[in-house]
């Protein structure tokens, strides 16, 4: 939908502003953008991909950008970051220096994206719009308008011990558009969690662009706990070179309309690993739309996606597999539980495979059910009441990825987080 | 006391409009040992899972009363907190939930219905490490989640730990023995009979001999087409053991007539 000329005007402003203080080529990825943004608006239910996620609402709300940072409380701060971990913190987009870790620099480069304008063009020129292969109004509206953000650059052969939490904080309501570049270099690792947390009803439209070098390892992880009144969305887009692995698991607890997009350009020999958590509850719609396109042969890709949908809430979930031509040997495997817990709340899950090579093996499955009647009977047998029961079945069902992070500081986020939701049963973290 | 343990009174069973039971009728008196054999299909785990309060059962005649109470007027949870326990045939593997939780939440829940307070942390870790010890299960076993990845036997174990902590009152047993090597066979029936006091009563249900040797029942009864067709002491499971069920069917056939 084509923008009107008010809607227009509030952002024109913003990206000369923001051009007038970007690198050449960055004011003219801007102002292009804006164009793109100023012609298509933010995507239409009418288009295939965003069908089941209407975001007139969005467009009705007008946001503007932020422009300077809120008030938060820097103990409720406090609880977001995670122990043993690199910080930065940005609110509502902008950089908090106070609250964050130093920027590094050498073989690790971390530093937020003004820092990395001024100290790092040559790496954000290099890696820019690299890893972006797709267009809508939320990328470009980003790209037009993106202020605040991180740059991460591992040198090749690089391991960072230390896990990179990156946490973003909304306090207005108003857009909040960061962007983050993510290089890993060959033989690099890291760990890198992006936190979204917030007080107010605003937007974020969030860009991630991750560069994966040949061999490199990256382990990714978003936490989403926005506020119940929030839109979010979030783009995650991955460029893997040979043999590279990217592990990325995704919690989506918070937002009141909120659409994660991966995806994945997948090279030769790599390993692709997507798990993800919808809790849709309240009235919450979260969405998750993932695109793997094999582009080489023998790369192995599974996605693991659960889903809780109780309440009013509604889940989508739509996930595309593309085998490209020549891409022989291509192991995917696409798997989607839905439990689906009231008459009110709505699932909607579609897989998407698309194989241009005879020599793959391509699986998915989809589940939308209850929980067991079994396990519930179990549980009744040994003592434990139905609701009970119940909320232990909902604990175990999340518990399951829980346990499967591999970053200790965030796993005991996470379980604290849980046990909070649980307060009918005192439930305790296992040893 | 006074009243008995557990008395079913012609008791009729649908399940989705299949008659099961067909008129059970068994008086098991505290500090018993009742062992419940029978062909295939012929409706055991029903009635285990009728006692139990599993859903999806019809109860068409009959009625069962524990202790005095009407055993199927209450919840499976109030069943349980009352002191019926069901070792299931077929475990349930619950993903996401560890062990101890479970048994933690299940010791707490009986005993706040009892009045009692909840479980020392220290004293409950005690308590299931002594009974892990009993059955020979690594208290690796503890921070697993509910059965999931035990073997057929190590399930079986483990629906015994659950029993020697929670200390029930009935015990309905399905096919504890199913499954188990001759160790573990061992074990399990030693997990029984520790548990075996004139306060408390089991129901066994079992295809063999062999548990049989080793927790004596003091009554034998033969399942067949959902209804008990005949009752007996420990020779009786001998019978059939050397007999078959064959003598079974002619006795069907007879009643038929
Ligand atoms: N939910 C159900 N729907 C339809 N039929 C059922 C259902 N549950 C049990 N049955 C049937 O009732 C009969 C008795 O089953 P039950 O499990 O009680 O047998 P069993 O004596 O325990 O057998 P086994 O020795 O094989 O364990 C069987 O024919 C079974 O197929
Ligand atoms: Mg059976």
């Amino acid at each position: 939908m084509t923008l009107s000329a008010e809607a227009l005007a509030l952002y024109q402003d913003a990206v000369e502003s923001l051009a007038s203080n970007s690198p050449a080529w960055l004011a003219g990825l801007r102002r292009k953008a804006l164009d793109r943004f100023a012609t298509n608006g933010f995507p239409s239910p009418r288009e295939e991909e965003w069908k089941y996620t209407n975001i007139t609402a969005i467009e009705r709300k007008g946001f503007a950008v932020a422009t300077s940072m809120g008030e938060v409380d820097p103990a409720w701060i406090g609880s977001l970051l995670l122990p043993e971990c690199w910080h930065l913190v940005l609110i509502d987009g902008h950089f908090a220096r106070d609250l964050s870790h130093p920027a590094l620099v050498g073989d690790v480069v971390f530093c937020d994206m003004e820092a990395a304008k001024l100290r790092h063009a040559d790496l954000l020129a290099e890696g820019f719009g690299q890893a972006v292969d797709v267009d809508h109004g939320f990328i470009d509206f980003n790209t037009a308008l993106f202020q605040g953000g991180a740059l991460i650059r591992l040198n090749p052969g690089t391991r960072l011990e230390q896990p990179i939490q990156i946490l973003h904080i909304l306090t207005q309501a108003a857009a909040i558009p960061t962007r983050h570049l993510i290089q890993i270099g060959e033989e690099a690792e890291a760990t890198v969690i992006e936190s979204h947390a917030g007080v107010a009803a605003g937007l974020t439209a969030h860009v991630s662009e991750v560069l994966l070098g040949k061999n490199a390892s990256l382990k990714h992880f978003i936490i989403q706990e926005d506020h119940q009144r929030a839109f979010h969305f979030g783009g995650l887009y991955v460029r893997q070179e040979t043999g590279s692995r990217l592990a990325q698991t995704q919690f989506a607890l918070g937002g009141f309309l909120a659409r994660s997009e991966i995806h994945v350009t997948i090279g030769k020999d790599c390993e692709t690993l997507l798990d993800g958590l919808h809790w849709a509850n309240g009235r919450r719609h979260l969405d998750t739309h993932t695109r793997l396109v094999h582009a080489k042969p023998n790369g192995t890709s599974r996605e693991n996606y659960k889903v809780i949908a109780e309440e009013r809430g509604r889940s989508v979930f739509q996930g595309r597999i593309v085998v490209e031509p020549g891409a022989q040997k291509t192991d995917a495997a696409m798997n989607n539980r839905n439990l689906l817990l009231s008459d009110d709340a709505e699932v909607d899950s579609k897989p998407q495979l698309e194989i241009y090579a005879d020599d793959v093996k391509c699986a998915h499955g989809v589940t939308i059910g209850q929980l067991d009647p079994d396990a519930l009977f179990y549980l009744q047998t040994r003592g434990i009441d139905a609701e009970s029961a119940r909320q232990l079945l909902l604990y175990g069902f999340v518990n399951e990825l829980i346990e499967a992070v591999d970053v200790e500081p965030l796993r005991g986020y996470l379980h604290r987080q849980l046990d909070r939701r649980f307060h009918a049963i005192p439930l305790e973290e296992n040893p | 006391m006074t009243d008995t343990l557990l008395k079913i009174e012609n008791l009729h069973a649908c399940v989705e409009d299949k008659h099961i039971l067909k008129g059970i009728d068994l008086t098991l008196d505290y500090g018993q040992v009742h062992a419940i054999m029978g062909p295939n299909g012929s409706g055991k785990s029903t009635l285990a899972n009728v006692l139990a309060g599993r859903d999806g059962y019809e109860i068409t005649e009959g009625r069962v009363w524990y202790r005095g109470h009407d055993l199927l007027a209450m919840p499976p949870e109030e069943r349980a907190r009352e002191g019926v326990f069901l070792a299931f045939q077929y475990p349930v593997e619950i993903p996401g939930v560890s062990n101890i939780y479970f048994l933690k939440a299940a010791l707490n829940a009986i005993r706040k219905h009892r009045g009692e307070s909840e479980v020392d942390a220290m004293d409950f870790i005690l308590l299931v490490k002594e009974k892990m010890k009993r059955m020979q299960m690594d208290e690796q076993f503890l921070y697993r989640a509910i059965n999931e990845g035990f073997s057929g036997g190590e399930k079986k174990r483990n629906e015994i730990l659950q029993m020697l902590v929670l200390e029930p009152t009935l015990c309905l047993l399905d096919e504890i023995d199913s499954g188990l090597d001759i160790d573990a066979l061992k074990i399990v029936a030693e997990g029984i009979e520790a548990l075996r006091s004139p306060e408390r009563g089991f129901l066994m249900v079992t295809h063999y001999q062999r548990l049989l040797d080793y927790v004596q029942p003091d009554v034998v009864h033969v399942f067949a087409n959902g209804r008990i067709v005949k009752s007996g002491g420990p020779e009786l499971a001998r019978e059939l053991e050397t007999k078959g069920y064959g003598w079974i069917e002619h006795y069907l056939e007879a009643q038929a007539r």
